[in-house]
């Protein structure tokens, strides 16, 4: 499986941690939903750690696209919600 | 927004990804033959490698900016920290404490620039990787399009050709967003520091406790040009001493000196021979021999150390003329 973390590259991950990730993202939308920052903060940062503990950087010449794209270190919660939407930060 | 409602949760990551692909094949159904969506791509990804260079360039012009201004800065709070030593050490406390106030703000918004500093850094950095990746992936794009325009036709190449769109376009999505932030503190930056230099050229940094652009400077330069005044005068006079019978003495000063009011000549001793100059240490120059003889030069006055005088005292010495001293 494929995890891109926006602003440091992608990341290939072994399904066997999906379940973990989906764990630590459920928090991250409940957070993003209830604005609560310190829930947020928590888990962006759990789920950006797990993907670079346990994920090697794809090499830069694989063109391939992300199943999973996380928001990147210093995103605040603002950010998150535009990136939910399709007009939102994503140029082009 | 589009977290209300009773949809199954399906997380951040997936939702974010799926607004990727969305975007990814709104540009592809554009295109009427798919191979034209290669080249298009690609023409994009070029420009968008340019615009990520400029950004990367942008983002260290900004940080220079930042540099130099916080060298000004530095060097601000070590001049200020220099007028509290010199001041202190002329018994001006009062002064010292103004300076050390002023050196105070000067290092306050040093400590504020170093943080954004390295927030510029580190945007610098994380911009020159994307434009790494970028330049790979292009790269990459490049070969693949080429290849596909080779093997298969229009009808064939539509899988392969979306695979290579869509990775492409994620990239330059993330990039494009990357560019887009680093603009945004740039911008931030560039408008913190235009507001400092404005608070430079305007003395505001230098001056926080309200008096006129660095007075405290020219209370200090005023303090010591007196006071070198002073010493030459001493020096001149101690020549003269030196090398002269006494009756020389009185004439040179006289015409010599521009501050001849202040020099007695030596038959002038006797009526103004104030008792003052005993309560003061006497000066560590070499004249000082001649001046014991009781000639009482208010050079021995002036280069007495402040440091035994009461405070109050200092300005008048430094400020008025001689001849008020001895009056």
């Amino acid at each position: 499986m494929i995890v891109r973390i926006l602003g440091e590259g992608q990341f290939r991950v072994d399904d066997s941690v999906a379940a973990e990730l989906n764990k630590l993202d459920i928090e991250l939308e409940a957070a993003v939903e209830h604005g609560d920052q310190a829930a947020f903060s928590t888990a962006l940062t759990d789920l950006l750690a797990t993907i670079r503990a346990q994920g090697s950087p794809l090499p830069p010449d694989i063109l391939e696209p992300s199943e999973l794209i996380l928001p990147h270190q210093d995103s605040s919660m603002d950010e998150v919600r535009k990136l939910l939407t399709d007009e939102g930060l994503i140029p082009g | 927004m589009l977290m209300k409602g009773t949809a199954a949760r399906m997380g951040v990551m997936k939702r974010v990804s799926l607004v990727f692909k969305a975007k990814a094949n709104k540009a592809l159904d554009k295109m009427e033959d798919p191979r034209e969506t290669l080249d298009y791509s690609y023409q994009r990804q070029l420009e968008l490698l340019t615009k990520v260079r400029r950004g990367v360039a942008d983002v260290a012009t900004s940080r220079k900016r930042v540099e130099l201004q916080m060298n000004q800065l530095q060097q601000q709070a070590n001049k200020l920290q220099d007028q509290a030593r010199k001041a202190l050490s002329m018994g001006r406390e009062d002064l010292a404490r103004e300076a050390l106030g002023r050196k105070s703000s000067a290092q306050s918004q040093l400590d504020d620039l170093q943080t954004q500093y390295a927030q510029l850094q580190g945007e610098e950095e994380k911009l020159t990787l994307a434009s790494q990746r970028l330049q790979a992936r292009v790269d990459a794009f490049r070969t693949r399009k080429e290849t596909i325009k080779a093997t298969y036709t229009a009808a064939e190449a539509q899988t392969r050709i979306n695979e290579a769109f869509s990775g492409i376009s994620e990239e330059m999505g993330d990039v494009g967003m990357a560019i887009q932030r680093a603009e945004d503190k740039t911008a931030q930056m560039q408008a913190r520091a235009g507001a400092i230099d404005e608070l430079m050229a305007s003395g505001a940094l230098d001056d926080a406790v309200g008096g006129k652009r660095d007075d405290i400077q020219s209370e200090l330069d005023m303090m010591s040009a007196s006071s070198d005044v002073e010493r030459e005068l001493a020096m001149l006079k101690g020549e003269l001493t030196a090398s002269a019978p006494k009756q020389l003495e009185g004439s040179a000063a006289n015409g010599g000196s521009q501050n001849a009011q202040q020099a007695p000549p030596a038959q002038q001793q006797g009526p103004y021979a104030p008792p003052a100059p005993q309560q003061y240490a006497p000066p560590q120059v070499q004249q000082g021999q001649q001046d014991q003889q009781g000639q009482p030069p208010t050079e021995q006055v002036q280069q007495a150390q402040p440091a035994g005088l009461p405070v109050s005292d200092l300005p008048g010495l430094a400020d008025e003329p001689q001849d008020g001293d001895r009056s």
